[in-house]
Formats: structure tokens, sequence, C-alpha cells
């Protein structure tokens, strides 16, 4: 590969400081005594004591999952610290009241929070390490029924529909991480849209991890009852830390008959550098439950950052007509390792689904593609269709695709079509030939590869995505 | 065509260059002047594309020895944008192909940029588009062309017709079209002849490297080389391409070691 290709690969990361912002950070380690501190620290009710217990005993009672194409060093979770939270007034109206060392911190990022956000007339939440800090257009929302607020203030003020979704899509015991994150997580979004009603604006949530030894567990829950429709961002940075940060977040989605809901993320935590030292494990359950008739839900990632990630946001499609969709790009560069994915399992009769998996893999790293596509006995005239393409830039990354695939209905059709193609240096001297130079001849290949799940994203969030890829891809070339 | 008192565009003297060790061109000697169309021809392996890519700077060469001047410039000193930009076009022998970038992005990029390189506007995509289709019509190019990837499944022909189209676009100060012609039907042969001599005038020039005739019956050189083992060894006007047609290429050969003999 020549130097100059190299260069460009080779991005210092951007998001890597620490904000001055002063925290509450909890001793480290984990057991009972820890989870009653967590939940007595929020003022949670019984039950969400006792969702929190049963889910550490179930915890206790499994292993950590080995058989992601990814490895790792054993994560001490004794060395953790489970909650974490800037000192700060409790309560915010409005953005104004923000820290404003928090808001110089989104600045930083190139977070479009502020001014930008609000112009494109976006509602944000944002998680600073675990605690929901700011809310904006709650009001207007309420407006329309539409209940857009912190994890805990929805366990306050909404107990009855917290308690009634919680844990219903991914019950507590359904994996390692999510058992974890169920038993100590500490804040996230919660959304509600009601019957009906057409959430007039995207909704975001942007995460920041900001303390080195402590994890990350949000939980969000987003519920879009009858005819109603939401589209959802995403957004996480963290700082440069030489140590591993672990982020094990849950998300469930339930959409009720006729029910649209949209969730996209951007995802960039601090990758480790090129040494592969330091970064994000980011060890993340995503699942929505297609519930109702005619119900849709579509998850749009953009993977850039962690050291790992391990992920693999799923639609289970029970209602009959029910609609999945999955479209991702996984970038990784240096020492990255990602093993991303979906799982489609359909259910309910004429259920569809649609998998665009496009993996990026530069420098020494791994990029898997790992998914499953289920058809019950009960999903007559289920359709998937799945497409999965690789593209290695170099000689010493790696891309793998594994396709479960699972028919019990002979009545289905399943497609799967695979690709893998590598940037050349003859591509890159056809571009030079033509007066481009690497930068933009490598964005320009990078972009065309990815079109078909960036053409998926919400315009704002779609350039951000582009630049991004750019950025992680671009340099001081010559 | 050759003009008098004509500016020199290009000036290759002694250029050696080799590959992974090996030396693949041997103290080539070769100027060209504005107006001027060259064809240079001899047998496969000769070293022919390769003078090419290393006038053009693709990094797999490696030179050891000899100067270009292009315009008064080293060109050796530039980086390969820079060459393009500086308007220096190679139309590939194998074009290669770019699966996922539009054809159309691909032409703006590479127009706009080298537009702005010359201190020239850049081009919306809506201007952009009526200008590349008159382009196109020139060459009697499908408009389905441009919604496709860069050559991406474009057949043999289709692919030399997208260089010629880049030619027109980027307007060259000298460009060499590395057997534009093979691959080519018969009816596209004259359509992307008559393209070129469009395009030729009196402040460019036109290299063509070919192993035919039939292509030097439409484009006529003013001069023709034949390269042998990475060297130019006989230069002359357009009736010697008409002798190599049908005497071959040994006679040169052995004309050119009798007079190394006799140098020696
Ligand atoms: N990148 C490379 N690696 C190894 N050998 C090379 C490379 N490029 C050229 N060569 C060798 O250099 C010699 C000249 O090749 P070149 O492609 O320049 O010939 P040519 O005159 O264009 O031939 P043709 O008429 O067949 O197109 C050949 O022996 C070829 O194998
Ligand atoms: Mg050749």
């Amino acid at each position: 590969m020549s130097a100059a290709l190299q260069n460009i690969i080779n991005q210092p990361y951007k998001h890597g400081f620490v904000s001055d912002i002063e925290s509450d950070v909890a001793a480290k380690g984990l057991d009972e005594s820890t989870i009653r501190m967590i939940s007595a620290k929020r003022n949670e009710p019984e039950w969400l004591l006792d969702f929190r217990l049963q889910s550490y005993a179930a915890w206790l009672k499994m292993t950590e999952p080995t058989w992601q194409n990814a490895h790792h060093p054993k994560i001490d979770f004794q060395a953790i610290s489970y909650y974490s939270a800037p000192k700060q007034k409790p309560k915010l109206k409005s953005m104004d009241e923000v820290d404003p060392e928090l808001l110089r911190t989104f600045e930083k990022l190139g977070v479009p929070l502020h001014e930008r956000m609000a112009m494109a007339g976006v509602a944000v939440d944002v998680i600073f390490d675990s605690v929901s800090v700011a809310t904006t257009y709650k009001e207007k929302l309420a407006e329309v029924g539409v209940i857009f607020c912190s994890f805990s203030e929805a366990v306050k003020d909404h107990p009855e529909l917290v308690k009634k979704y919680l844990g219903t899509v991914i019950p507590t015991s359904d994996n390692y991480y999510a058992a974890l994150n169920s038993a100590v997580f500490t804040d996230g979004s919660f959304c509600f849209i009601p019957k009906g009603v057409k959430c007039p604006m995207d909704l975001s949530t942007y995460f920041r991890i900001n303390t080195e030894e402590s994890g990350q567990f949000e939980r969000t829950l987003i519920v879009a009852e009858e005819g109603a429709s939401v589209s959802y961002l995403e957004g996480c940075t963290a700082p440069a830390f030489s140590s591993n940060q672990l982020h094990a977040a849950v998300v469930e989605l339930v959409a009720l008959d006729n029910a649209d809901i949209k969730y996209s993320t951007v995802q960039n935590w601090y990758a480790g550098d090129e040494n592969g030292v330091g970064g994000v494990y980011n060890f993340v359950t995503k699942r929505g439950l297609a519930q109702g008739v005619n119900s849709r839900i579509s998850w749009t990632q953009v993977e850039t950052g962690s050291a790992i990630t391990w992920k693999y946001p799923s639609v289970v499609l029970l209602g009959d007509n029910a609609v999945g969709e999955f479209y991702s790009v996984a970038l990784t560069n240096h020492y990255q390792q990602a093993d991303t994915g979906t799982k489609m399992i359909h259910i309910g009769k004429n259920t569809r689904s649609t998998i665009v998996s496009k993996g990026i893999s530069a420098g020494k790293s791994n990029n898997s593609y790992r998914g499953l596509v289920k058809i019950a006995p009960s999903a007559s005239g289920a359709r998937n269709y799945s497409q999965c393409d690789s593209m290695l830039i170099g000689q010493e990354s790696g891309a793998h695709t594994f396709p479960y695939i699972n028919v019990r209905n002979n009545t289905a059709k399943v497609e799967h079509e695979a690709s893998t193609s590598k940037i050349g240096e003859d591509q890159m001297f056809y571009f030079a030939q033509r007066g481009i130079d690497a930068e933009a001849a490598v964005s320009m290949i990078i972009n065309g590869f990815c079109k078909d799940v960036f053409q998926q994203l919400p315009l704002e969030f779609a350039v951000e995505a582009t630049n991004l890829l750019s950025f992680k891809l671009e340099g001081s070339v010559g | 065509m050759i003009y008098p008192n004509s500016k020199t565009i290009l000036e290759v003297r002694n250029l050696c260059a080799s590959v992974s060790g090996t030396p693949i061109l041997k103290n080539m000697n070769f100027t060209v002047k504005s107006g001027e169309v060259h064809a240079i021809m001899g047998p496969n392996g000769s070293g022919k594309s390769t003078f090419s890519k290393v006038l053009a700077g693709h990094s797999d060469y490696e030179i050891t020895g000899g100067t270009v001047l292009f315009e008064g410039k080293d060109l050796l000193e530039l980086a390969p944008e820079e060459r393009a930009r500086a308007g220096l076009f190679l139309a590939f022998q194998y074009p290669i192909e770019i699966p996922g970038v539009g054809n159309s992005q691909f032409l703006r990029l590479t127009y706009n940029t080298v537009q702005s390189h010359r201190g020239n506007e850049e081009l919306d995509p809506l201007e952009f588009d009526d200008f590349v289709r008159d382009k196109m019509k020139l060459l009697e190019m499908r408009e389905d062309f441009l919604d496709r990837s860069v050559n991406a499944g474009f057949s043999g022909g289709e692919k030399k017709r997208n260089e010629i189209l880049q030619m027109a676009l980027l307007e060259p100060r000298l460009a060499i079209l590395d057997e534009t012609d093979s691959g080519l039907d018969i009816d596209a042969l004259r359509i992307v002849s008559k393209g070129v001599n469009h395009l030729a005038n009196k402040d460019n020039a036109i290299v063509l490297v070919t192993h035919y005739q039939r292509l030097l019956d439409y484009i006529v050189p003013d001069f023709v080389h034949v390269m042998e083992a990475g060297r130019i060894i006989k230069s002359g006007g357009k009736e010697l391409a008409v002798e190599l047609e049908t005497r071959g290429y040994d006679w040169v050969s052995d004309e050119y070691k009798a007079a190394s003999r006799v140098a020696a």
C-alpha cells in the first residue's frame, strides 16, 4: 500500500479530550450493594430494584460469550465503576442552563447541539457518562402527546408505561451484557409516541463516556402505539484513554399495529490508538419488536468507533405483514474489531426483511458481518433479501461474512448476496491521473460503496456520517 | 500537424526506469512540440505502456536516470495528480473499473478539480450535465453512460470511449492514448478518431500508442517511432508505419543492432 493511502486511513481521533466536568463517581466494583446504591441514588420504585436484582442474579449465573470473531483480554468487572454522574443541578429547563463546560464539550465534538440541532428542529437528549443532562423540545412534543425524556424521569413520571414495556423485547436473561445492563443501567432515553401520532420532529440522543474507569450502561426504550411513527437518532463519542471502557447498552423498540420506528445510529466511540491501545468495548443489545400488523422497524447504523463493536440490532417480525430493515456501514481501522450484523426473526405471515451491510476494513482491523434470518413455520409468504459487501483497504485487514439462514416454511423466499472488493493502487492511480488527490478519491469510493445505507439516514445525519467516514479515512497526503 | 516555431511540450532525455529492480526503460529520448501528433509502435513488452505510466507518475516504477521536462518544468518532481492538473492526460490501455462511483459524479469531480487548478470556474451538477452531454454527442455515446459506475461492466470499446470523453472534458496539453484503438469496432474507431481529431489543435499534442496502421489512417501522425527493449530505435514520418505494417519489426531491430555495433 502506498504511503499516501496509508496516511489517509490513519487519522487521529478528534474527540479524544476529557471534559473538565466534575463528576460524582462510585467506587469500583459490583455486588448487590452497588445495585442498591444505584437504585437508591435514583430514588427508584421497588419494582425497578427487583428488576435489577433479578437481572443481577441471572447475570451471576451466566458466562461471558466468546463466540464472536473479536478478541480482548478478560474484562475485570470489579475494576469498573458503575455510576458516574456530572455534578450539577439535577434538573434543567432549557439548554441555556447546561454547564457551559458541557456545551463547550459539544462544540469540540462538533455536535450541532445548541444551534444547529435547534434550527433543524431536532429534539435532543444528552447522556453524559450515565446520566441524562438535558432534553430539548420537551414541551413542544408534549403538546402532541409525545413523551421524550431521560429514563429516570420516565420512571418517575410514567412508571406504568416503563413497567409495561421494560424488558419485554429483551428479557433480562437474554445475554450476558444485556443482563449486566439490566442490573446496573443508570440512565438513557425514553420515548413514547401515542396512537396515531406522527412525531413532528426527529428525536435524538447524544451519548458520551467521560470518565476513564466508568462503564456506560444506558437503556433506551421506544414505544410507538397503533399508527404512530418516529425517527430516532443516536450519536456517541468518548475521550481517548489508554484503558478500555465498557459500553453495554440495551435498546428496546416496540411497534404496535401500523406503527413505524426508524432508528439511526452514528457510533464514534474512541477506537483506541494506532497500536490498538485503549478504546471502548461496545457490547450492545438492540432489538425491535414489530408486534403489530403492518408495523415497521428500521435500523440504520454507521459504526466507525470502538476498539471492539459487538452488536446485532434485530427485529422480531411478529405482526402479519411487518417489515424489518437493517442498513449498516461498519468501518474498522488499525486494530479495531467489529462483529456486527442483525437478526431478522420472521413469525407473522407475509413479513418482509431487508439487510444491507457494508463493511470497510483498513489497517490491521477485522470486520465481520454476522446475520441470522429465521423463518418460523408460521411465517407463510415471508421474504428476506440480504446483501453483504466488504471492502478491504490495504493488505493486512480482514473481512468475514457469517450468514445463518434458518427457514422452516417452504413458502418463504430468502435471497443472499455477498461481495468483497478492494481499493486498489490502480484505482487510486486512475483518480490521480484525472487530477483527483488520494483523499478525495478514497472518500468518493467509500461514499459510493456506502450509498445504499447513507440514503436511509435523515439528511442531517447523512452529512455527518459522510464527513465522519471521510475524516476517518482522510489525512495529510503528500 | 507540424507548425514552425512551435513550443516544446515534452522533452524526455535519457530516461531510465525499472520495476522492482528490473530495468524497463533504457535511455529513452523523446521530444514533442505543440501541434504535433506522434505515434509510438513496437512489439509487445517493448515498454510503451511503461513509458506512458512513468510519464503519468505511476508508483510501480522507479526512475533511475534521465530528465523529463513538461512545458519547461521538471515533470518528475510532480505528484501524479499535479501532472494531470498541469495538462498531462493518459488514456489507459486497460481502464480500471470503479464500482459504486457514479460516472457522472466522477467526471464532474475530475473536470472541476482540473478547472479550479487552472483558475477557471467550476460547474454545478446541472451545468455540468449539459456540458458533458454535449461532449458525449461528439463521441456518439449513449446517455445512460452517465448513470453507471465508472467503467464498471463497460464493454472494452465503451471503456475506451469513456477515456476519450475524459480527454474531451479535460482538454489536456499532452494526451497519450495507449492503444485506444484496440477493442474498438470499425464504426467506433472512426467515431473516436473523429473525436480526437476534433480535439487536436496547434496548442496541444497527441501521442498515440498503437499496433495498427488503421488508426493512423484516421489520425495521421507527423512522426512515427519504433520502441524496442525500452528505447526508441527508429523514428520517421507517417510512411514508416505503412512500411512496418508490411515488413514487421525485425528489419528495424537488425538495422539498429548494426548501427549500434558500428558506433561501438
Ligand atoms: N508493474 C510491472 N511489474 C512487472 N513487470 C512489468 C510491470 N510493468 C511492466 N512490466 C514489464 O515491462 C515490460 C514492458 O511492458 P509494457 O506494458 O510497457 O509493454 P508494452 O510495450 O506496452 O506492451 P503491449 O504492446 O503488449 O501493450 C514487460 O516485460 C512487462 O512485463
Ligand atoms: Mg501496452
